[in-house]
């Protein structure tokens, strides 16, 4: 059910139906008070089965597909939360940097992760501070490597981030750095899944155990 | 000595790309506001129910009638505001101004039919419990009232000066929220208090 007051039409529909939904009920109350009761009742019922129903996961979005890179370069937008230290995902970039002979170009997404009320209080700041530092932290670990990178601090919605960034940096191809299975709240979300669906360039997953390799 | 940069604007602030910032003050405001409408209810749900007061307290009488024609009037005016918004959207300048004049009359004909039946109505605040909660609950809308009216006169002018276009109209749209939720308000008051 979307939000009855995230426009003014959807807020206008939602007034309509209050208009209706307490006229029955004031109709049947006049004439019996238990009519009311029991109208009321049903109304609600109703009201909370058509919500219930009408609760159905979002269909997946067009797939973004952007190319905005000059010919003879490979561009690979790398995205990854506290992993992005990590040795798999370095080893990674390195092999498909070095997959062809075109020189590759590499832009690392460093999403600001936030709690849900932080976010909805715009209170986002030290979550975007934390990425800034794993971002740079991260950019000169590869710069160390002999990789040409850039980077950005993006949405704290990973899908969102990677959108935002292919608007920007038109990839050949997207790797996505997680936690292993189990403590990833991004594997439990699908997250590897809903980007191979909304984006039309290859989506490699790379799973980084930073316990295993501290 | 090393030449430092100086930004001629302070840094650009960080925006969510989900969540409008206004539209989600605007959220948040009515949150507050329905928290607000809550607890008067609670208070008209325990002197009528729970302390099982009279309601109206005999020998007064509630206008009934004369509510439910500020009902339609309030009503009628969500129509113009939406019909405003819908003419900008529209690049309809002329219909946008009609709207917000219409909505603007037609939300402060309701505040001053109010307050004339609060003139002529026989009790007071001081009365009892009864009058105490219905002065306080449609006391309380009413003050929304004049908030909205407050709002809609700044879309208002800003309309006749010249301001919004199709695409940039978040002035009118937010405080069409806004008046959109003191109509639903105004609705579940006088269901409660005058009808039931």
């Amino acid at each position: 059910m979307p939000n009855p007051l995230r426009s003014e039409g959807e807020a206008f529909r939602f007034l309509l139906g209050t208009v209706v939904y307490f006229a029955l009920i004031a109709i049947a109350g006049v004439i019996n008070a238990w009519a009311g009761l029991v109208v009321f009742i049903v109304l609600t019922i109703a009201v909370v089965w058509w919500w219930w129903s009408s609760r159905q996961p979002a269909p997946p979005r067009q797939a973004t597909s952007i190319r905005g890179g000059a010919p003879g370069e490979k561009r690979i937008l790398v995205i990854a939360n506290e992993t992005v230290g990590g040795a798999p995902l370095l080893d990674k970039i390195k092999e498909r940097a070095s997959s062809s002979e075109d020189t590759a170009k590499v832009h690392v997404v460093s999403p600001a992760l936030n709690s849900p009320l932080r976010h909805l209080a715009s209170d986002e700041d030290p979550a975007r501070a934390a990425a800034q530092e794993r971002l740079e932290r991260s950019l000169r670990k590869l710069k160390e490597e002999g990789i040409e990178a850039s980077g950005e601090v993006g949405d704290g919605d990973p899908l969102q981030a990677l959108e935002d960034a292919l608007r920007t940096f038109g990839a050949d191809e997207i790797v996505i750095s997680t936690h292993p299975e189990g403590r990833s709240n991004w594997l439990e979300r699908g997250l590897v899944t809903q980007a191979r669906e909304r984006f039309a360039v290859p989506v490699d997953h790379v799973v980084v155990d930073l316990g295993d390799a501290s | 000595m090393a030449a430092v940069d100086h930004a001629a604007h302070p840094p650009v602030a960080n925006q969510s790309s989900r969540v409008d910032a206004r539209t989600l003050g605007m959220f948040l405001f009515i949150a507050s506001e329905i928290m607000l409408f809550g607890s008067f209810f609670t208070i008209y749900f325990f002197v009528r129910v729970s302390a099982g007061t009279p309601w109206p307290t005999p020998p007064y009488q509630l206008p009934v009638f004369v509510a439910g024609m500020n009902t339609i009037i309030l009503v009628t005016s969500s129509f113009t505001m939406h019909w405003a918004l819908q003419a900008i959207k529209r690049g309809n300048r002329s219909g946008l101004k009609a709207g917000l004049v219409l909505t603007f009359l037609l939300g402060l004909t309701f505040l001053l039919t109010q307050i004339l039946e609060y003139s002529r109505i026989g009790f007071t605040p001081h009365t009892d419990a009864f009058g105490s909660v219905f002065f306080g609950l449609t006391g309380l809308h009413g003050a929304h009232v004049f908030v909205g009216l407050t709002l809609l006169a700044f879309a208002t002018i800003r309309a006749f000066r010249g301001h919004y276009t199709e695409e940039a109209h978040h002035g009118v749209e937010i405080p069409g929220i806004y008046w959109h939720f003191v109509d639903v308000m105004w609705i579940v008051v006088y269901t409660t208090v005058y009808i039931l």
